[in-house]
């Protein structure tokens, strides 16, 4: 489990550039990034937690298109008026990630949430896999 | 590349062929040092600093973290960020698949290159980004001096 006394290190500062596939281009100018993303599964459901700090649920976009979960978030760089960036140690850009999901999840019963530019995806489980006992018999 | 360097310097003058090797070193060195955007964070959370004549505004990236779990101070031209990300509380039997994000406190520690009005700093914390905005201390602001003719 997480230590609560631990301290956040370098590597926790530094965001991940997406790897364009070759032959293709962004549609839109400027850098995209890999939200660095928790999945952890209840009895219920599965969650995923992503990082994304600049977007909020205007500016959200989440797909489901076979068992492919797309992210993306956009992010309106906003540089203070009148001001010059003197010392920079991060660049803004938008958030891209796909997620592959298994079978099993309710996909009609999807739900997201973000706050403080965290993401929250909920997906349920369907109804039969949720609590499925396997019973091991005697041979 | 790998040609005898020194075959190729024969000319007239000594100086300039001194002055083409070391050109030509120089670049040497400067494709084994060149990376595009190589700027390391120094540690969490990365900051950058916007400067104008009347103050700076320092914005630093912290998804998860609460407002009230920032501290801010500021000591003369010192800003010091202080705070934590606290660990999501997971119901119990839940167990992870994937953590990439972690937790923890952190302190940065930024020196400003001027005086900061430590009674007018604001700090907005929106969508996960902190703003904080320092003005400059009235009395070390720049001052526009006229030239009199003679």
């Amino acid at each position: 489990m997480a230590n609560e006394n631990s301290t956040l290190q370098t590597q926790d500062a530094e965001k991940q550039e997406v790897q364009v596939t070759e032959g293709t281009e962004r549609t839109r100018p400027g850098r995209a990034y890999v939200p660095r993303a928790d999945i952890y599964e209840t009895e219920e459901a599965l969650v995923v937690l992503a990082d994304m700090p600049g977007v909020d649920q205007n500016s959200l976009d989440i797909t489901l298109e076979k068992n492919v979960l797309s992210i993306r978030g956009r992010v309106e760089i906003q540089n203070p008026d009148n001001y010059n960036l003197a010392y920079a140690e991060y660049e803004v850009g938008d958030y891209e990630r796909n997620f592959t999901l298994s079978d099993g999840i309710d996909t009609d019963n999807i739900s997201a949430s973000i706050k403080n530019g965290v993401l929250q995806i909920n997906l349920p489980k369907s109804g039969p896999a949720k609590a499925r006992k396997i019973n091991v018999l005697a041979a | 590349m790998f040609r005898r360097p020194f075959q190729l310097y024969r000319s007239q003058n000594p100086w300039r062929d001194i002055d083409r090797m070391q050109r030509e070193m120089s670049r040497l060195f400067d494709e084994f040092a060149y990376t595009p955007r190589s700027r390391m964070a120094p540690s969490f959370p990365a900051i950058n600093v916007w400067t104008n004549e009347n103050g700076a505004v320092v914005t630093a990236e912290l998804p998860g973290v609460n407002p009230e779990d920032i501290d801010i101070s500021v000591v003369g031209e010192t800003l010091k960020l202080t705070g934590s990300r606290r660990p999501e509380e997971l119901e119990e039997g839940a167990k992870y698949h994937r953590r990439e994000r972690s937790f923890g406190s952190f302190t940065r520690t930024f020196q400003l290159p001027f005086t900061v009005e430590a009674d007018n700093v604001e700090a907005v914390f929106d969508k996960g980004v902190l703003h904080i905005s320092l003005p400059r201390a009235e009395a070390e602001k720049p001052k526009k001096i006229a030239v009199k003719a003679a």
